[in-house]
């Protein structure tokens, strides 16, 4: 134990998804070396980030204004939506440079041990923009593991009575992962190689 | 295959300890808890990700110690490959590979077949159901590692389903209607995994069948028949199961079937009540069961039957050069003369036998190969 404000950074840093004890220690005496000047762009990043950012209120993905920057490029083809679990599988398709469609995030998969059903998922969102007869297609690309299987499934059947073509990202990628870590190329050809699911 | 070098550190009572090993037959001789088991049972924990002796992994770690490593050079075919893994009690076990990280733990598996026999087996006999479903998966995934990931995500499906089963369940007493398209979603998975899991054990029974059957001749050749069945929900909706492995489809099909048939119990009571997690491996002697009626010597030469016939089969699958090692701990001194001779003479043609006993006497003629003392936390070789 640590005296004071050190002993609560290195708890507060512990409590971050992916830090275990030892390394918070590491990035707690990493900062107290650390220049001043980094340390407070560091803090006002975190400010900035809580009270700047907020969620696209079409998709759902972070956005700096009401709608993030994909849903308002009148480039990205609006016939075709594809649904990630999370705003870092925005950023995962996006660097495959395979997608130009928009994108719905859902904030998450079903799970139940979670305490996660369809009804804490962005769903009732989604099916409101498929009123609109604009969207054709849609990719699911929800995580290769069991709950965004779970979830994939349970769209598939909500959706295709409404006549869209649903479809799934090609197997190839690595089971059981996050979509994040699928490496460009594989996830890339993983979106090419999309098929229908009914 | 054989195990040319083993090294731990802090598993169990060892901080460290590195043998070399050569095929053939191979004793750890010492006294009474020396760590002569904790040896072999890390050899096995790196062969199945699992201990034969505890369900956790809490006690393999050296008291005081955060972590446990096993590394094992294992030759095959006469290639030579590096398993490594190491234990952090509550977190994911981490592997590698020739010296490489794998994405999972589970990756490793394949890599070094062991078939361990130990006085723990004793449970597969006499214990509950989930020790005979324990010991078929064991087989399953020996004979086809991707099994393991199978069977993780069925018991995965099993932990969603249910947590979905009790709220739903909860929201239907308490008059609120509840979303049942998401558990039609459940089912759907239990029964794409669970047929996968299902026609994997069936197929393992049938083909371990003709070998255990004849290991228990051997073993006790005064005795009636040893048979082996494999007792689902399912056989009464197929009963063609007791003989062959139908369609993984058929399989499914009939899962979804019978999840559907139940479906108001398991709301009512908020568990999972079909699939292959609540079948069990039925073993009787002529017309008795073995689990209430055996006798204890009869107990005995039914589990290393099983475990001989686990072995004879993994032989039968696996081309020369790849058979599993064989691992007998602390088993001898159990045994009457005839079950020792039996025991000796498969050992004995074993591409690698590694062998625990207190006492050198404890050790058949025949196995009579390389020996190692096991004391106060050394192991030396002395013949
Ligand atoms: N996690 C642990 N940390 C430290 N010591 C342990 C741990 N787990 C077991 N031990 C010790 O290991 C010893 C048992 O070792 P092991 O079971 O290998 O004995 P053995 O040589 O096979 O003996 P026997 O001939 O009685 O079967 C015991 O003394 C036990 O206290
Ligand atoms: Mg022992
Ligand atoms: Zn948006």
């Amino acid at each position: 134990m640590y005296e004071g404000a050190v002993q609560d950074l290195i708890d507060e840093l512990g409590r971050l998804p992916g830090v275990g004890p030892k390394s918070a220690q590491r990035i707690a005496f990493h900062l107290l070396a650390a220049e001043s000047v980094d340390v407070e762009r560091l803090a006002s990043t975190l400010v900035r980030v809580k009270n700047e950012v907020r969620f696209c209120t079409i998709c759902g993905n972070v956005a700096e204004a009401d709608q993030c920057r994909i849903c308002t490029d009148t480039r990205r083809d609006p016939s075709v939506i594809c649904v990630v679990e999370e705003p870092k599988d925005v950023v995962a398709v996006e660097r495959t440079r395979e997608f130009r469609g928009r994108y719905h995030v859902l904030g998450g998969a079903i799970s139940p041990i979670d305490g996660v059903g369809p009804d804490d998922l962005r769903i009732r969102e989604l099916l409101t923009r498929l009123r609109d007869g604009v969207v054709t297609e849609l990719i699911l690309a929800t995580d290769p593991n069991l709950e965004g299987e779970a979830t994939a499934t349970y769209l598939a059947r909500m959706i295709n009575p409404m006549g869209l073509t649903v479809t799934r990202l090609a197997s190839g990628l690595p089971v059981g992962g996050d979509l994040e870590y699928a490496d460009e190329v594989t996830l890339g050809r993983a979106f090419s190689g999309r098929r229908r699911v009914d | 295959m054989y195990v040319r070098h083993l090294s731990v550190s802090d598993f169990r009572s060892w901080s460290a300890a590195d043998v070399t090993f050569e095929p053939g037959a191979s004793a750890l001789v010492g006294s009474n808890g020396q760590g002569k088991t904790n040896l072999v049972e890390a050899l096995g924990y790196l062969a199945t990700l699992a201990s034969h002796r505890v369900p956790t992994d809490a006690p393999l770690v050296r008291s005081g110690a955060e972590r446990a490593v096993v590394r094992a050079a294992v030759v095959a075919d006469s290639r030579e490959l590096r398993v490594e893994v190491e234990i952090t009690p509550g977190r994911a076990n981490r592997a590698k590979l020739n010296g490489a990280g794998v994405p999972r733990a589970r990756d490793i598996l394949g890599a070094l077949r062991v078939v361990l026999f130990a006085p723990e087996d004793l449970a597969i006999v006499r214990g509950d159901p989930s020790e005979r479903r324990r010991f078929l998966d064991e087989l399953v995934v020996a004979r086809s590692p991707r099994l393991a990931g199978v069977r993780a995500d069925y018991e995965r499906v099993l932990k969603q389903r249910a947590a979905l089963l009790k709220s739903a369940g909860a929201a239907r007493r308490s008059g609120g209607g509840s979303d049942l398209r998401t558990l039609d979603v459940w089912d759907g998975h239990l029964a794409e995994h669970g047929a996968q899991l299902l026609a994997a054990r069936l197929a393992a029974v049938q083909a371990l069948r003709p070998h255990a059957v004849a290991a228990y001749a051997q073993v006790a050749p005064a005795s009636v028949e040893l048979t082996l069945r494999y007792s689902s929900a399912l056989t009464a909706a197929l009963p063609e199961i007791a003989e062959s492995v139908p369609d993984v489809g058929v399989l499914e099909a009939a899962l979804l079937s019978e999840v559907a048939r139940v479906r108001a119990a398991e709301l009512e009571r908020g568990v999972n009540l079909v699939g292959p997690h609540r079948d069990d491996l039925d073993l009787g002697l002529g017309e008795l069961a073995v689990r209430g009626y055996a006798s204890h010597g009869e107990g005995w030469s039914v589990a290393l039957a099983l475990r001989l016939g686990s072995y004879e089969l993994l032989r039968a699958d696996y081309p020369r050069g790849a058979e599993p090692v064989l691992v007998l701990d602390d088993v001898f001194a159990e045994l009457d003369v005839n079950r020792r001779e039996q025991l000796a003479l498969v050992a004995s043609k074993a591409e690698q036998a590694l062998i625990t006993a207190a006492v050198a006497s404890d050790v058949p003629e025949q196995l009579q190969g390389a020996r190692y003392d096991v004391h106060e936390g050394a192991v030396r070789r002395v013949r």
